[in-house]
């Protein structure tokens, strides 16, 4: 009994301690129960009746002493039993209202004499008493949480433990248990025959009773509104202390006839509750009425014109409700994805009005016809029919419906939790995919949808339960359907076709795994069904069948995995049951002699087909770098490069992906080096397919990383066609992939000439507006390259592209910054053009991208910057007009990025040209900055630290705060490096150094006189006189250190 | 005698070779030879002339793999051309002819003349039950088990009977067959299995010099 009370029985909520019990159909079984367990057991165990319980049960009763008869020694204040426990103690005391048992016995005849009072007599005993079997028989027969298995045991040992009563307890306990077995299968029955509400059904109910709420008297309602505008993402709007207790939102409804009231909907029903008393506060929980099934059935119980308007309604509404439910759900899920676009048109309008409007934009103009029941009662009651015709199809398979199907994939994905952040993520984006054929794929799901759904779920049954004739036939007919149509394809995983399909994939018969996988093939098109095929561990039977002699198979089992190896988990499946070598080892066949045996195989198939097929896999398979990997090992890229030759553009188009996707891989362009790929490659680019032209593209820009590639794709007269792929603009994906091409190729000198010939130049230009990023960043690469040539500097400027490319300054997208500051910069070189740049502020535009939080982005400004300063009429002015821009430019010193830090100190080298700005960002700090550079080891840094050293030592004091700084010493190491670049700067800074003499002396001792006498020998003019100049400063300090001793 | 019937073997194997379409000289040998060690045990008892019923229903079963007894009685009728009974030798190398090499066209006339259990030129809706009714697993919870079937049935005439005329003519079974290469054999498996078929070959087309 302990069980049923605790789990079973309703107890109410609301009261924090003392729970009572609810009047509930299941409770009042409940109690009933016991009762007449109770009843009938001082008759039925008159030993056991006598037992006296470890502690009396104690509550307050509601029976008057008055009631009590004979075998009670009736008194004014109370009653006591005749009947005592053989310490002397009555069994039963009443006094004033309370009341204590101690026995079966005198609970048995204390329901007798309550009579019509028995069932709350009871309840309230039990509310009392929330574990009466602990009160009976003592603590050590409580109910312990998830032990009620094992109970039977406990109570055993705990039996034989026991003194006494043993034996009478032992019964006691067993005809507890009996008891309560009985009660949880009685209150089972109850439960089940119970609907559970859920915020879904509840919000239908609320949205469709608004739309007949409204003033006048044909409506049902005045009003009904949710107490809260905010809803939680499980659609409840109860807070969550609330949701707890099952309760899922409020309402408030005023109907024609009585006051406004305040409902609570919850999962076991809808009710009263305690309202609110004013706007400010919280809502009363406490329940006031009994618990109705649903809301309408509440509000006819309430309001009486509701229930007179509903009726009048009826034909329309009920007959309605359950399509609309359907379109509803629609509506709600449509909702989330129109309410963007619409309320940019509506603008300022109150949720709930905004649902309205969406509402009335649904083109279902019969519904809204019926709606209005007086102005077409005809034509409502005419479509009416046609409903209620079609009602018995529609509404059955509701529950179940691919509408619901979103529900169910969380509950599933909740089933497999180690994956469901994956899960989820990829459901967002069908989602999204979804979204956007929403309008036209709803509606025909709405009316075609149950059919299909029904069709395809025999179908399934006849795929289960058929031999191989039935399956094929089902199998065939399955295919009729548009298995492209999402609706299809969650039917058919809804019925469980999907375990069904896979499990024909391990039977001997060819035909059914024909049928099968052509139908898998189709559906792996939607990711749901892609991750479900996986889970059902669908890849590694396909990769067996790769094995099959039957063509006709490998290709249906390779296509599919190509469509099912779109995601990481699946390609790593893959590999793991080694599906790439047989893949692979599908690409053979095209070239290999065909094995007579299966000449007369009974399906015709081509070995090209195969091969194709297995290209395909191969490249979805490619996706990942271990399966790059693993069809480098497999000997894929021989066999890929033969295929390469062939002349069949769909067998063309899946090696090019296969090989643009791992040229990813540094092993796979030496590979493509070696196998002389690109020549194939570069001719593949004059085809006529524009996907086989994009992925060519691709490839090489891939691959044009090595100088090499770049060479050999001039060599095969892939320029030329690059080049004028420019001019078809239309298809973006393979403008990007050819401009990247382009971009990568331009790298190389010869092939920027090549280029200007063949006029790309121009077209680059013209390319610079009006493109998606992807072609622009690689666009303004190819000229950022170009322009390293000044012929090509001024083609530029004369084609009018400074102006775009200055322009582009302004974008966010880190790598079409890269590379604008580069193009910008470089253009920069050119004076004429620097004085366009300015023009347009362009400078300013570099320096506010220091500012820029990418590293890439503000190194690659400051480079831009230093031709800039150079170049620029004025720069002196120019650089202080930037308020703050020095500051800025000294503080990047303190960055933590080399090519930031080098950059930097070539732009300060260039600003401190400047007399006045040497002296601003000397007062910014800059040598102390610059000296804690010093100690680097990387010699483009070393380089240009130096020479911004040597600048910086022009001003002021500058000299001798260098050496103050302790950069004197680093510095002399420089002169060990291995670049000349270093050492020219170096050995200037050193010159300027030692004008101090100081400085002269750290030199000396860090043995710069050696090296720098090196130097002079150096062919390098700048270097020997820098050098040369250091030197006469230390010697000429020695010099007069010697005059000096000795005068 | 032996040299007689080796004669004899041969003007048959030069004249069936000549018509056969399919198999080379050698392999009618073959076939031929195959063809008397089954008549061998059947003929010498009754002097009939070809393989009877039972002994070809034992080989298509034994060697074929094929089990189910209706079927492979149609495929007998489609084997015994002249209707005497049995199947003759011109009758077994044309009849394998189409059974193991038999182009698209040929295979589906055959696979057609199989299912047109009647030979009235259509495959009707009672043929089709008939010919599908054990293809459904008992099912305890259907109340009438044929329901199924005649479901199943429903669904085939959907998918195959263009001209909607109820029944399947070869018109309507062809454009079927075209258009979904495995309804071939959509009314139960009258042909070989690809592994059987090449166990088959491969057993009685052996270079004798192998031996």
């Amino acid at each position: 009994m302990g069980v049923a009370l605790t789990r079973a029985a309703q107890w109410t909520t609301a009261g924090f301690g003392k729970g009572t019990l609810e009047l509930t159909p299941l409770n009042e079984a409940l109690l009933n129960d016991i009762i007449k367990f109770v009843e009938s057991f001082r008759v039925k165990y008159p030993q056991e009746a006598e037992f006296v319980f470890k502690e009396p049960l104690r509550w307050k009763t509601t029976l008057e002493p008055s009631e009590f008869e004979s075998g009670y020694i009736v008194s004014d204040t109370g009653v006591l039993s005749e009947e005592n426990s053989k310490d002397g103690q009555p069994l039963l005391i009443l006094s004033g209202k309370d009341i204590q048992v101690s026995s079966f016995g005198q609970l048995s005849r204390l329901l007798e004499l309550a009579k019509d009072k028995k069932l709350k007599e009871t309840q309230i005993c039990l509310e009392a008493n929330r574990d009466p079997v602990v009160k009976i028989l003592g603590a050590g027969y409580g109910i312990v949480e998830g032990e009620e298995d094992s109970s039977a045991i406990r109570f055993l040992d705990k039996m034989k433990k026991d003194d006494g009563h043993a034996s009478i307890k032992m019964k006691i306990s067993l005809l507890l248990q009996q008891l309560d077995v009985l009660l949880l299968n009685n209150s089972l029955k109850h439960i089940s025959l119970e609907i559970r509400l859920n915020p879904a059904t509840i919000k239908n109910d609320v949205d469709l009773l608004k739309r007949f709420s409204g003033e006048g008297e044909q409506t049902v309602l005045e009003s009904i509104e949710y107490t809260s505008d905010f809803e939680f993402a499980n659609g409840c709007r109860a807070p969550p202390w609330r949701q707890m207790h099952g309760e899922i939102c409020y309402l408030m409804v005023k109907p024609h006839d009585c006051d406004s009231i305040y409902v609570t909907c919850s999962t076991a029903g809808v009710f009263v509750n305690g309202g609110k008393k004013n706007e400010a506060e919280e809502i009363n929980y406490e329940r006031h009425s009994e618990i109705f099934k649903d809301l309408v059935t509440f509000l006819r119980h309430t309001s009486a014109k509701f229930s007179e308007n509903m009726s009048k309604q009826k034909h329309s509404f009920l007959g309605g409700k359950k399509k609309e439910k359907k379109k509803l759900k629609s509506v709600t899920e449509k909702e989330e994805t129109l309410s963007l676009p619409k309320s940019s048109v509506i603008s300022v309008k109150s949720p709930s009005e905004k649902r309205r409007m969406v509402r009335k934009l649904e083109p279902s103009l019969k519904w809204t016809s019926s709606a209005v029941p007086q102005e077409k009662k005809d034509s409502s009651k005419e479509s009416q029919d046609e409903k209620s015709a079609t009602l018995s199809v529609t509404d059955k398979p509701k529950s179940v419906s691919p509408s619901t199907s979103a529900g169910k994939t969380q509950s599933s994905s909740r089933r497999k939790s180690f994956e469901k952040v994956e899960e989820l993520s990829s459901e967002s984006s069908s989602e999204s995919e979804e979204d956007e054929e929403q309008p036209d794929h709803r509606q025909e799901g709405q009316t075609d949808l149950p059919s299909e759904y029904w069709q395809i779920q025999k179908l399934v049954k006849y795929l289960k339960g058929g031999n191989q004739t039935a399956t094929v036939i089902a199998l065939c007919s399955m295919r009729d359907f548009n298995l492209t149509q999402e609706t299809c394809q969650l039917a058919i995983r809804d019925v469980g076709g999907l375990e069904v399909l896979i499990n024909l994939l391990d039977t001997d018969d060819v035909k059914c795994k024909i049928g099968s996988l052509k139908i898998l093939k189709e559906i792996s098109n939607n990711s749901q069904i892609r991750r479900t095929i996986v889970d059902l561990g669908g890849l590694p039977i396909m990769v067996k069948i790769l094995d099959s002699p039957d063509k006709n198979l490998k290709c249906l089992a390779a296509e599919t995995i190509a469509n099912v190896a779109n995601f990481k988990r699946a390609r790593r499946t893959v590999r793991q049951h080694g599906g790439i070598k047989k893949l692979v080892e599908l690409l053979d066949y095209a070239q290999s002699k065909t094995d007579p045996m299966h000449r007369h195989a009974l399906y015709e198939t081509k070995d090209v087909e195969v091969a194709r097929c297995g290209a395909l896999a191969l490249w979805s398979c490619s996706k990942s770098h271990a399966n790059k990997e693993a069809i480098r090992k497999a000997g894929g890229i021989p066999l890929l490069a033969r295929l390469l030759k062939s002349s069949h553009e769909n067998m063309l188009i899946p090696v090019v992906g296969t090989l643009q996707e791992c040229a990813s891989e540094e092993h796979y362009r030496a590979a493509i080096k070696a196998e002389r790929i690109i020549e194939n490659l570069v001719k593949n680019l004059s085809s006529e397919n524009e996907v086989l032209q994009e992925h060519c593209a691709m490839a090489i820009y891939q691959c044009a990383e090595d100088e090499e590639t770049r060479d050999l794709v001039r060599q095969h007269g892939g320029l030329k066609p690059l080049a004028a792929l420019l001019n078809n603009t239309d298809n973006k994906e393979r403008l990007a992939a050819v401009t990247g091409a382009i971009w990568k190729c331009a790298i190389s000198k010869e092939n920027v000439t090549k280029f200007r010939e063949y006029k790309a130049i121009e077209t680059l230009v013209g390319l610079l507006t009006d493109q998606p990023e992807e072609v622009l960043v690689n666009v303004v690469g190819a000229l950022g390259e170009c322009c390293q040539e000044q012929e090509n500097r001024v083609i530029i400027r004369r084609c009018g592209g400074i102006q775009p490319l200055v322009n582009l300054l302004v974008g966010t997208n880190q790598a079409l910054l890269v590379n604008v500051t580069k193009a910008v910069g470089a253009c920069a070189t050119e004076p004429e053009n620097m004085m366009i740049i300015d023009r347009l502020d362009g400078v300013r535009l570099l320096w506010s991208l220091l500012k820029n939080p990418h590293p890439d982005v503000k190194a690659s400004a400051a480079w831009a910057l230093c031709p800039c300063i150079e170049n620029a009429k004025d720069a002196g002015e120019m650089v202080r007009s930037f308020v703050g821009g020095l500051e800025l430019v000294v503080n990047l010193l303190k960055s933590e990025n080399k090519e930031v830090l080098a950059s930097v100190c070539a732009a300060i080298t260039n600003i401190a040209k400047d007399q006045e700005n040497l002296a601003v960002i000397t007062d910014h700090g800059v040598v102390p900055l610059l000296s804690k550079l010093a100690n680097t080891n990387n010699d483009k840094l070393r380089w240009h630290l130096a020479e911004a050293i040597s600048r910086c030592c022009m001003w002021g004091r500058n000299r001798i705060a260098f050496g103050e700084h302790k950069a004197v010493a680093p510095l002399v190491r420089y002169l060990r490096s291995k670049d000349p670049n270093v050492h020219r700067a170096t050995a200037q800074a050193l010159y300027q150094l030692s004008e101090d003499a100081n400085n002269c002396i750290t030199m000396h001792e860090n043995g710069a006189v050696k090296l720098l006498l090196d130097m002079v020998g150096s062919p390098d003019e700048e270097l020997q006189e820098a050098a040369a100049g250091c030197i006469s400063n230390i010697r000429r300090l020695a010099l007069a250190t010697e005059k000096a001793k000795y005068s | 005698m032996y040299t007689v019937n080796r004669k004899r073997l041969q003007k048959l194997t030069d004249s069936i070779s000549k018509t056969s379409k399919h198999f080379n000289r050698y392999e009618v040998e073959c076939l031929i030879k195959f063809f008397h060690t089954f008549l061998g045990e059947t003929a010498e008892k009754q002097g009939s002339i070809g393989i009877d019923r039972n002994t070809f229903r034992n080989i298509l079963h034994i060697t074929f793999g094929m089990t189910d007894d209706m079927i492979m009685d149609r495929v007998f009728r489609a084997f015994d051309k002249d209707n005497d009974g049995f199947v003759n030798v011109t009758e077994w190398i044309s009849g394998l002819c189409i059974f193991l090499r038999g182009s698209l066209e040929e295979r589906m006339k055959y696979c057609f003349e199989v299912y047109d259990l009647n030979g009235d030129g259509f495959i009707s809706r009672e043929e089709m039950f008939h010919m599908l009714k054990n293809s459904l697993l008992k099912q305890p919870s259907e109340e009438d088990p044929d329901e199924g079937i005649k479901d199943l049935v429903d669904i085939t005439l959907k998918k195959m009977d263009h001209d909607h005329d109820g029944k399947l003519s070869f018109t309507d079974y062809e454009t079927s067959v075209r258009e979904e290469a495995l309804l071939l054999e959509a009314f139960g498996p009258c042909l070989p299995d690809s592994k059987r078929h090449l166990e088959f070959e491969a057993q009685v087309f052996k270079d004798p010099h192998d031996l």
